[in-house]
């Protein structure tokens, strides 16, 4: 017996193997996603006064629970970046992108995501960048389509 | 106000941990987002092995090919390639059934997954004529209550339109005016 007799190539297909998680958010991100619908972005202030964005349920300093939430801009500053030449699946966009910290005015922190940009001469530290919100918000994280350049 | 979103979501007794409720701007929103669905997949490019090739390239034409150990004789379905009780690796292909004898069955009363039939189903073993072993399917055409161990059934095939090398081309097994197998019989093949 051999291949031949039972199709010579071997058989091959996709599977998937998906846990349908629904997770609760809790009152703080729960609040900065339904902000994210609303095309706002919330912040939470820290035990010393600084805008954590996104924000943190817990002071990322001194671990103190915190409950003073705080609207940001939609607008930032770019403060680290590399260039992803090959996206892969499943990213924000599928065509060669930015990945960058962005600080939004009113924030302290950065928050990682993507700029929609033609190639990497037309990112640096310090640029302008704002949300390009996505078309049909649902409270998810990806509400944010992505970030674009304030200038040309 | 109460609302769901209020609640804990902690179960531990309270005061061992709390959440604090924060306070949030305005934000016009009728209703707050309390849940979101994370979906989490692995995604695998799945190969069954070459015994299993063979096998369902026989379904593709509504062949049960089993696969005979060389020492003892006993046939194999679904095989693997290799006999579970030997260790041996089958040598010939051998076709089995398409009549079958149900060895086994559960009667389900809660079906899960997107392709569960209307409960209550029947689930069983089949064992081909032929075969050592039973194959795992569904029962049709009768009532629930009615199924036996020994009963004789056939497959039912997905119009031949529809085949492909898929254990899916069986749709489930009906009854065939055939007397039961005695239970004595299937020994050894439950």
């Amino acid at each position: 017996m051999n291949d031949a007799q039972g199709g010579a190539e071997l058989l091959h297909a996709p599977l998937v193997i998906e846990y349908g998680f629904m997770r609760t958010t809790g009152p703080v991100i729960g609040a900065f996603l339904t902000g994210l619908r609303e095309q706002r972005v919330l912040g939470i202030r820290g035990a010393d006064g600084r805008v954590v964005c996104p924000p943190a349920e817990y002071d990322p300093t001194t671990g103190a629970p915190l409950s003073d939430m705080v609207e940001v801009g939609a607008e930032g500053t770019v403060t680290s970046w590399s260039w992803v030449a090959e996206p892969r699946e499943d990213e924000p966009l599928s065509t060669p992108h930015a990945l960058a910290l962005i600080r939004l005015d009113g924030a302290d922190t950065s928050m990682l995501h993507v700029i929609d940009v033609p190639g990497p001469d037309s990112v640096r530290t310090g640029a302008r960048v704002r949300i390009r919100w996505a078309e049909e918000p649902e409270g998810l994280i990806t509400d944010i389509a992505c970030f674009e350049l304030l200038e040309a | 106000m109460s609302t769901d979103s209020d609640r804990s979501i902690s179960t531990l007794p309270d005061g061992l941990w709390t959440q604090p409720q924060p306070t949030v701007p305005d934000l016009g929103a009728a209703e707050p987002v309390q849940r979101v669905r994370m979906p989490a997949a692995m995604v695998y490019d799945y190969s069954p092995g070459r015994a299993r090739t063979r096998y369902l390239r026989g379904l593709e034409h509504k062949k049960i090919l089993g696969e005979r150990c060389p020492s003892t004789g006993e046939v194999y379905v679904a095989p693997t390639g290799v006999a579970p009780v030997s260790g041996l690796l089958t040598t010939e292909q051998v076709e089995v059934g398409p009549k079958a004898t149900i060895t086994s069955f559960c009667v389900v009363h809660i079906g899960f997954g997107v392709n569960a039939p209307p409960t209550p189903f029947v689930s069983a073993l089949f064992l081909p004529d032929g075969a050592a072993v039973s194959l795992y399917g569904t029962v049709g055409e009768i009532d629930y209550d009615k199924v036996r161990i020994g009963m004789r059934v056939e497959p039912v095939w997905v119009d031949d339109d529809e085949l492909t090398t898929s254990s899916e081309n069986i749709r489930y097994w009906r009854p065939i005016d055939e007397p039961d197998v005695p239970a004595e019989q299937l020994k050894g093949h439950m």
